[in-house]
Parts: structure tokens; C-alpha cells; sequence
């Protein structure tokens, strides 16, 4: 005799339903009948995975779990594109929109959550959609053929989530948050502060602390207008400003919903027979909106319905993560600190990285990681867990085991083999150093660095050379104070102070009146002295040649068989064909071995005869592209609105006023600037000194970026609207750079010195950024192209050429 | 030994250098802030970097390839790098400017 089958219907044929299914399908493989309804008219799918299918990461077959053929062979009776209007309690049945009418012994609700439409006019047109399923996933992809701006409002995770995956699809995208920092619920605010400056460098925008007050549009949207009055353009606009439980039809039903339907530790609903699960559900006053919790319960509903023991469901402990490329974030638990909880944070901007751990009772409650997420398992682990952590809590926030902490740092030095290079510039060994220590008797890295070398060309390894002189000559070891160079023991700042105190106007002056060790220099302070005086008495003070480094005083980049290189400006990389035949005619003339393009848009003619120079350059008759200087490089440039298809802004009549404008600026080292005419961000303008990027109706600021050794992004500076402003803050910025900065500091090294905001803080006010943009102009109005110069002047131009042959006497 | 006239005391800038070839000898000139004229071989023993195109600090000078230090009037190489240029004497005849090299 077969038993008969208790029927049993899911209503929702989503995530949570369907794995609670799935589990029961284990447990309990005959004891159902089982028929589920749902409103999508797809089999089940993952809709996290949406996100990934913008992104371009999916496609939409697949992320389906379950296919048709899935359900068939369970034997479930499907009905996708149905959606279950009532439940009849009594007669223990069911009825949908499409006039089917079902039994059941047992059902359960898992109808999942609506997003949550702003209250304001104008959600009904057209291109105001939510982010939940696959329909509003598509609409996003067919609206991105069309158009090209984008506002999401909210910049939660699903908001951030809809927002890359809009930039992916080649939009320009907005992000609308009402909070001063995005992920306010997810993330602190150190955290989101950095995960906003990655997403920005992406490309996404942000119109932070701003209420949406209307959707502007006729029939299809337009704009979105702000209560401040503002107004930004859009042709779609996301809601993603959060979920609320669909619990319509359970409330109908008479089953006692709260925010959610109401559910014990079993998932069972105030009414005999009928269960919620997943987010329309609400167990112990909370209303889950992500996935784990919901499977937990999935798991405890499936044996109850399979009739085996099991505890009851006592709540999760939830984590975060983002799924947006190229950015880690991570959170879980309690990850705001409060009374009675200790933090202990990690952070390192240089590297992008930041960690915060919560800790309560000796035991780990949140965690919050950026950057570096590999952790995130292992500490949620601990948080569910609720283990005692005492003793290992940096050991856990650094990554590390704990005798690696508990030791010195001269312990890994100490360890070092002889043979193993500390300077990698000079080829210096440890042994080296260790020798000039113990038996050069050296006691400072300023002695080391003349004894051995170590450290005497970039510097990247003066800390471990450091912890050598710690490790061998330990108390004799003395820090002497250094001076920008070892003439002097003065610095920078001190140096400044007194050539303005005392208004010295020469570098012989200022070496004598400051004492300097070496009479006469050597090539770290004359340069710096030449720029000092240059910079603060633009008007009086006549440039020394002499002290200047080689490339500067020949005005061409030497190369390592002694000959030079010419590179004529260009200005913004844009040329033409008769300046082209000019360039090719001299190359050839001059039998240059080879041409190049440069790293920044221009022609590099290699291999130049020092000889040759003056006479190349009066046949180019174009000016110095200062390609070896201290100075402003280039300004690298897109084509931007002029030719390209995604260009909102004129990129390249942006970089040629731009390089116009600074041509021949001296700066305390080089300078390059790049302008990109959209946030795709072609010229890499985040990678430069000054980086200007466009946006529809303006121009992003970003400063303090570099490509070179050290790889830095830029930090925004600020967003303008008109190409005067971009002029003018870049004069500001640069010439606070010049007065501020020591020589020889990029400005990427300045930033990360002084910090951002206290530039922000300086270019701040409207009088402050004139004063600067007029000394700049003064600086610049001084300067005469060194190339040309040359070639007019006998005295100049006889340095480049040998002395005749000489006579016998 | 030979002694030839290179030239004038005003075509080498102070602080400054020229260069000049002697069959197959290339020699560079400096004129110190003292006013001494000094000649080496215009090729530092490191890597060869032109002497003549570096910057003179009293009486050194310092390659422009990667910052050895030689002193002119010895041709010494400055610690901690090692090595020696050969050295040319030079004479200036103040009345007429007139520079001498003997080679
Ligand atoms: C884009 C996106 C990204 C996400 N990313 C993450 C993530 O990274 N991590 C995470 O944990 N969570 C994430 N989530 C949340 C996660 O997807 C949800 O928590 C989960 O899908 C909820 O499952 P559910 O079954 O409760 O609801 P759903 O999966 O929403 O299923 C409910 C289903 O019920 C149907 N339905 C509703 N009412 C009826 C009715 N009366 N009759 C018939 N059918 C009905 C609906 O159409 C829907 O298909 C994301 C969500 C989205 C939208
Ligand atoms: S950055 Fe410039 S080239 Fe690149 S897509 Fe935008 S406008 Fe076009
Ligand atoms: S070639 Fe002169 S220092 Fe290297």
C-alpha cells in the first residue's frame, strides 16, 4: 500500500523557497506532492548573480540553479508567471492570477521582498526601474545601447553593485546617496571613504547627502530634481534605496505579519500548516536580506517538514561582501565600535588597505576589511563562533602569526643571509653594510651611504639600512640629523625661511651665510638652491646654469653613450602633417638613429650628437618640449568630444590651453598632466601630477598622481564646472606645489606627506587661489624657451660644440 | 710631449667645461671658481659617462651618468667608489687668455 502523498505548495520560486525544497527533496524524497507557483517567468535562478551579469562576469543562462528539467525530474509541478492572489485558511487551497486554484496540507510562503520605490513623483515613467530581477537587469543592458546617463539612487551595496555594472556598460553613472559616505550600513566611515575613492577612480560619480524630490521627464525620465534645488540629468534612473517584505499576500490571508510575516524558530506563521522563509519573513523582530540566513532557515523548515529533530533557528550573524570588481570589501558583525567594545585598526593608504576589528569581552564581534579581504572567512568564522581571542588580537588584524610580531624587527635582518642584496640600486649586500658597521666603524646611514653606496640612489631601502645600524652598532649608533643634503644639516623649510628672512639672493650667498660644509655644493643642493631662489624671487633672481643637472643645462635628455635626445613640444599630442615632414626632414638630416613616440604623445629623436643640438633645433624652429626638466612634461590628452563617441568634453582644446598655459614652468620636479574627455578615462589622467577628467557639464580636478616608481592614483580635488575654473585651479594647485614642496618631491610624495586635505584646506578660498594664480603668472610670464635661446646666442650655443682642433706650438 | 694651443680662457665658462679631441684622445677642460684650468680624460672609469657634461663641485666633478666623484687635480676617483682618469696639465697665459695643453 503506498502512502498518499501530503501536498505541499511554495509559493515563490525564488531563493530562499527553492533551496528549502531542494533540502527537503534530500531529506525526504517521496513524502510531498509538490507544486510551486511564481510570478517571474523563469525557473530558479540566482539572483545575486545579477549583479555579475551586468557586470559582464554572467550571462543570464548561467546563473538559473534549478532548470526545467530539474523539476520535472522531482516531479514538481511548475507555474512560473503565476502569481498566488489569495489563501483560502480554510479550505486549504490557493488561488492565482490566472485562475488556477491549488491544495495543500502543508505551504510555504516565500514570496521574498519588493524594492522599496521612493514616495516621490514621478517613479511611473519610463526608465525608473528598481534592481531585483532578471527584467530590470535587462532593461539596464537595452537603455545602455540607447542612452548614456545613468543616476542610481542609493549607494548601498546593491546600489553600488547596479552602478558598476552600469560603467560597464559603457554609461555614465551618478550614484545618489543621502548619507555623507556610502555603505553607511555596511561599512564605517574610513572605509567608505576609501572604497568611494576606488569607485571614483573607476569612474562612478557621487552626489553625496542629497534627497531626491522629483523625476523629471515628460513620459520617459529626464532628470532628477534635488530638495536642494539641484537638478541632474538622467535617461535611467536605479532605486536601490532598499527592500521591504512582500508580505501582501499573507497579510490578506490573515497571517500575523509585522515588517515581516511573523515566524517562531521553525519558520511556522501564526497559522497552523503554513510556513515563511527568506526575506518576507520576520524571526525574532529581524527581516533578512541576504542569503545565508536564508538558507539556515531554509535548512531548519526542510526537516521540520521531513519530520527529523532539529534546533530551531536562533538567528545569523551576518556578512558583506561587495561584488564589484577590483575593489575588496568585506564586513560582518558589529563593525561600529560602541561603549564598551575595544577597535583595533590597520591602515595603510599607500597600499589601499584597511582593517578595523571589534572586540567585546575578549571576543571578536565585527570586522570590517578593505582592500585585503582574504581574512574575511576566517574572521567571520570567529565572530560566529564567539571565540576568546585574548592574546591574538593583532596577530589576527594584521595577518600575521604571533612570534613574527612578538620579535624586534631586527629579528628578519638578523636571519638575512650575508650575500642577500639590501640595495638593489647599488648592488649592496647585507655583509656589506654589516662590514662598514663593525669594521668601518660607520654609525650613521648618512656614513653608511658614503662608505658603501646602500642607499645613495633611491632610497627604498634607507628602513632596512636603518635596521641594520640598530642591529650592529646598536648603542653607538647615532641619528644625525640630515639636511636636504649632506653639505647642510639644515632642511627644507629652514632653508626657505632664512633666504626670505634674510633675502639672499644667490646660491654662493646662501651657502655662505648658512655655513655649508662643502663650499661649493654638490648636485643635490645646488639644484635645490637654484629652484628656491628661482621660486621665491621670481623677478631678481638670474638662473644659474651651472648648477643645474646636465639634462637641464643642455636642455636634452642624456643618454648612456654621452649623445642627447630632442623631443619638440607638441602641444596636447596633437601635430600636423607639415610639422610631421619638419620633424622627419631633420631626423633624417641628422641621421637620427632612432624616433620614438614618448610615453607622453610626442616624438623622441634618439641618438642626437651633442654638436648637433643647437642646429636641430633651429632647423625645427618648435619650442623646447622641456622632455628633461624639472618642469611641466606633457599634457597627455583623448581625443575627448572632438572625435569620440563617448567624449562629452573637448579633451584636446583642454590639454593644448592647459600646456600652453604652463609650458616652461619650473616646479620642484617634473609635472604632467593628462585630460580625459569622459570618466573612461583614455589619457589615464589618474595617474598624473594634475589629472583632468570630464564629466557631462564639467571637469573632475585630480591631483597627485604618478606612474613612475612608486604607482600612485590621484586624490579628487574637486569637481568644476567651466574650462576658467580648471585653469585656475590648476594654477593654484601648481604653483601651492611650487612654494610648498621640497625639490625634487613629486607631487605625489607631497600629498602623501602633507596630506590632502591640507591642500584642500589652502586652495580653498577664492582670494587664497587668486594670490596664487597671480604669482603664477608672474613665474610664467618670465620665461623665454631655453632652445631658442640657445641657438640665438654665441656665448650659449659655444658649450655644445668641441674645441676646434688645436695648433702645435 | 707635445704642448698645444687649445685656445682662450674666455670660451670655458666657470664652473663650466668644454671638450675637446686629441687624435684618438677626447679630453675635457674645466675652469674652476678659483680660476684654475683643469684637464682630464673625458671618460669616467665607471661606465665611461662624459666627464665634460657633469657638474663641477670645487675642484670635482661629478659624472653625470650616476654621480661618481672624481677630483680634477689628481684624477682620483672619491670613496667609497675607486678608480683614476688620466690628468693633463694646462697652462693659462694671463696676459692673453691663451690656454696650453700638454699631452
Ligand atoms: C542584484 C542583487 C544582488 C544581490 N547580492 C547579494 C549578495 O551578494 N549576497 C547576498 O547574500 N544576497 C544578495 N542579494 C539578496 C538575495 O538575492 C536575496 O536575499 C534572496 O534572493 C532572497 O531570497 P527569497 O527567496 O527570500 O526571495 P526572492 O529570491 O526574491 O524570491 C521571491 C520570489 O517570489 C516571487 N513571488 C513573490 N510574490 C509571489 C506571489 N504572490 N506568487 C508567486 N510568486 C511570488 C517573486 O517573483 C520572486 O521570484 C542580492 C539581491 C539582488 C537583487
Ligand atoms: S576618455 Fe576620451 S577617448 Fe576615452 S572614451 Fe572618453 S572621450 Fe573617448
Ligand atoms: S659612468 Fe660615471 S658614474 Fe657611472
Amino acid at each position: 500500500m503506498t502512502v498518499k502523498r501530503k501536498k505541499l505548495i511554495l509559493v515563490g520560486n525564488g531563493m530562499a523557497g527553492v533551496r528549502a525544497i531542494e533540502h527537503l527533496l534530500k531529506l525526504a524524497p517521496e513524502a510531498y506532492e509538490i507544486t510551486i507557483f511564481g510570478t517571474e517567468p523563469y525557473p530558479n535562478y540566482n539572483r545575486i548573480m545579477l549583479s555579475s551579469v551586468l557586470a559582464g562576469g554572467a550571462s543570464l543562462d548561467e546563473i538559473v540553479i534549478n532548470d526545467l528539467e530539474w523539476y520535472r525530474s522531482f516531479n514538481i509541478t511548475l507555474y512560473t508567471g503565476h502569481t498566488v492572489t489569495s489563501i483560502n485558511t480554510a479550505a486549504r487551497t490557493v488561488n492565482t492570477d490566472k485562475g488556477v486554484t491549488a491544495a495543500y496540507d502543508e505551504l510555504i510562503l516565500a514570496t521574498g521582498s519588493n524594492p522599496f520605490m521612493l514616495p516621490i513623483p514621478g517613479t511611473e515613467k519610463e526608465g525608473v526601474i528598481a534592481f531585483r530581477d532578471i527584467k530590470d537587469t535587462q532593461i539596464m543592458q537595452d537603455v545602455s545601447q540607447k542612452y548614456n546617463k545613468a543616476i542610481v539612487i542609493g549607494g548601498g551595496l546593491l546600489g553600488l553593485e547596479a552602478a558598476r555594472g552600469l560603467l560597464h556598460l559603457g554609461m555614465d553613472v551618478s550614484v545618489v546617496h543621502i548619507h555623507e559616505y556610502i555603505m553607511e550600513r555596511q561599512l564605517d566611515e574610513t572605509a567608505s571613504r576609501m572604497l568611494r575613492g576606488e569607485l571614483e577612480a573607476q569612474g562612478m560619480k557621487f552626489l553625496l547627502k542629497k534627497q531626491s524630490e522629483a523625476i523629471l521627464g515628460k513620459k520617459r525620465v529626464k532628470g532628477l530634481l534635488f530638495a536642494d534645488g539641484e537638478m541632474a540629468e538622467a535617461d535611467l534612473i536605479v532605486m536601490a534605496v532598499g527592500i521591504k517584505p512582500n508580505v501582501e499576500l499573507a497579510r490578506s490571508s490573515g497571517i500575523e505579519v509585522n515588517r515581516g510575516i511573523v515566524v517562531n524558530d521553525y519558520m511556522e506563521t501564526s497559522l497552523p500548516g503554513i510556513y515563511a522563509v527568506g526575506e518576507c519573513a520576520e524571526h525574532r523582530g529581524i527581516a533578512y536580506g541576504l542569503v545565508a540566513p536564508l538558507y539556515e532557515q531554509g535548512a531548519v523548515l526542510a526537516k521540520r517538514l521531513a519530520g527529523a529533530p532539529t534546533e530551531g533557528y536562533a538567528g545569523s550573524v551576518t556578512s558583506t561582501k561587495l561584488k564589484v570588481s577590483g575593489v575588496d570589501v568585506f564586513s560582518a558583525g558589529q563593525y561600529i565600535e560602541q561603549p564598551g567594545t575595544k577597535a583595533l585598526r590597520f591602515q595603510d593608504e599607500t597600499e589601499g588597505i584597511y582593517k578595523k576589528l571589534v572586540i567585546q569581552d575578549d571576543k571578536l564581534i565585527g570586522a570590517v576589511l578593505f582592500g585585503d579581504t582574504n581574512d574575511g572567512a576566517q574572521l567571520f568564522s570567529m565572530i560566529k563562533k564567539g571565540e576568546n581571542i585574548k592574546g591574538r588580537e593583532k596577530e589576527l588584524l594584521l595577518g600575521l602569526p604571533a612570534d613574527a610580531l612578538a620579535s624586534p624587527k631586527g629579528n628578519r635582518l638578523e636571519g638575512m643571509p650575508d650575500d642577500e642584496i639590501i640595495c638593489g640600486c647599488n648592488g649592496v649586500t647585507k655583509g656589506t653594510i654589516a662590514e662598514a658597521i663593525t669594521a668601518g666603524g660607520c654609525t650613521s646611514v648618512g656614513q653608511i651611504k658614503a662608505c658603501t653606496k646602500a642607499s645613495a640612489s633611491c632610497g627604498g631601502c634607507k628602513p632596512l639600512v636603518e635596521g641594520l645600524l640598530q642591529l650592529y652598532a646598536g648603542e653607538a649608533a647615532v641619528t644625525v640629523k640630515e639636511g636636504i643634503c649632506g653639505c647642510t644639516t639644515l632642511g627644507r623649510d629652514e632653508i626657505v625661511a632664512e633666504i626670505k628672512r634674510m633675502k639672499l639672493t644667490t646660491v654662493k650667498e646662501v651657502m655662505h651665510v648658512l655655513s655649508w660644509s662643502n663650499e661649493e655644493g654638490c648636485p643635490k643642493c645646488r639644484p635645490s638652491l637654484n629652484y628656491y631662489l628661482g621660486m621665491l624671487w621670481p623677478e631678481e633672481y638670474v638662473d644659474e646654469n651651472e648648477s643645474r643637472y646636465t639634462n637641464e643645462r643642455y636642455h636634452a635628455n642624456i643618454q648612456k653613450d654621452g649623445t642627447y635626445s630632442v623631443v619638440p613640444r607638441i602641444y596636447g599630442g596633437v601635430t600636423s602633417p607639415a610639422e610631421l615632414i619638419k620633424i622627419a626632414e631633420v631626423a633624417v638630416k641628422y641621421d637620427v638613429p632612432l624616433v620614438k613616440f614618448t610615453g607622453g604623445q610626442r616624438l623622441d629623436l634618439l641618438g642626437v650628437k651633442k654638436e648637433d643640438l643647437p642646429k636641430m633645433w633651429e632647423e625645427l624652429d618648435m619650442p623646447s618640449g622641456h622632455a628633461y626638466g624639472k618642469t611641466l612634461r606633457t599634457v597627455k590628452t583623448c581625443v575627448g568630444s572632438t572625435f569620440c563617441r563617448f567624449g562629452t568634453q573637448d579633451a584636446l582644446g583642454m590639454g593644448i590651453r592647459l600646456e600652453k598655459a604652463f609650458e616652461r614652468l619650473n616646479a620642484p620636479g617634473k609635472v604632467k598632466l593628462a585630460v580625459s574627455g569622459c570618466p573612461r578615462n583614455c589619457a589615464e589622467a589618474t595617474i598624473k601630477d594634475f589629472g583632468v577628467v570630464a564629466i557631462d557639464g564639467g571637469w573632475e580636478l585630480h591631483v597627485g598622481g604618478n606612474g613612475g616608481v612608486h604607482v600612485r592614483a590621484t586624490d579628487l580635488l574637486c569637481v568644476v564646472k567651466t574650462d576658467d575654473e580648471v585653469l585656475e585651479w590648476a594654477s593654484a594647485f601648481l604653483q601651492y606645489y611650487r612654494e610648498q614642496a621640497g625639490w625634487n618631491e613629486r607631487t605625489a610624495q607631497w600629498i602623501e606627506r602633507v596630506g590632502l586635505d591640507s591642500i584642500k584646506q589652502a586652495l580653498e578660498s577664492p582670494e587664497e587661489r587668486a594670490a596664487l594664480v597671480e604669482r603664477i603668472q608672474k613665474t610664467l610670464s618670465l620665461t623665454t624657451d631655453p632652445w631658442k635661446q640657445i641657438v640665438n646666442t654665441p656665448e650659449l650655443r659655444k658649450n655644445f660644440e668641441a674645441i676646434s682642433l688645436p695648433e702645435t706650438v | 710631449m707635445t704642448k698645444l694651443l687649445i685656445g682662450n680662457l674666455n670660451e670655458v665658462d666657470i664652473k663650466g667645461s668644454r671638450k675637446l679631441r686629441v687624435g684618438d684622445t677626447e679630453i675635457a677642460l674645466f675652469r674652476l671658481s678659483s680660476g684654475e684650468v683643469l684637464a682630464v680624460e673625458n671618460r669616467c672609469p665607471h661606465k665611461g659617462g662624459l666627464l665634460s657634461e657633469g657638474m663641477v663641485c670645487g675642484s670635482k666633478v661629478h659624472c653625470p651618468l650616476h654621480d661618481w666623484r672624481i677630483e680634477l687635480h689628481t684624477g682620483e676617483v672619491q670613496a667609497p667608489d675607486t678608480g683614476h682618469v688620466t690628468t693633463y696639465e694646462v697652462e693659462v697665459d694671463h696676459a692673453t687668455g691663451s690656454l696650453y695643453l700638454t699631452i
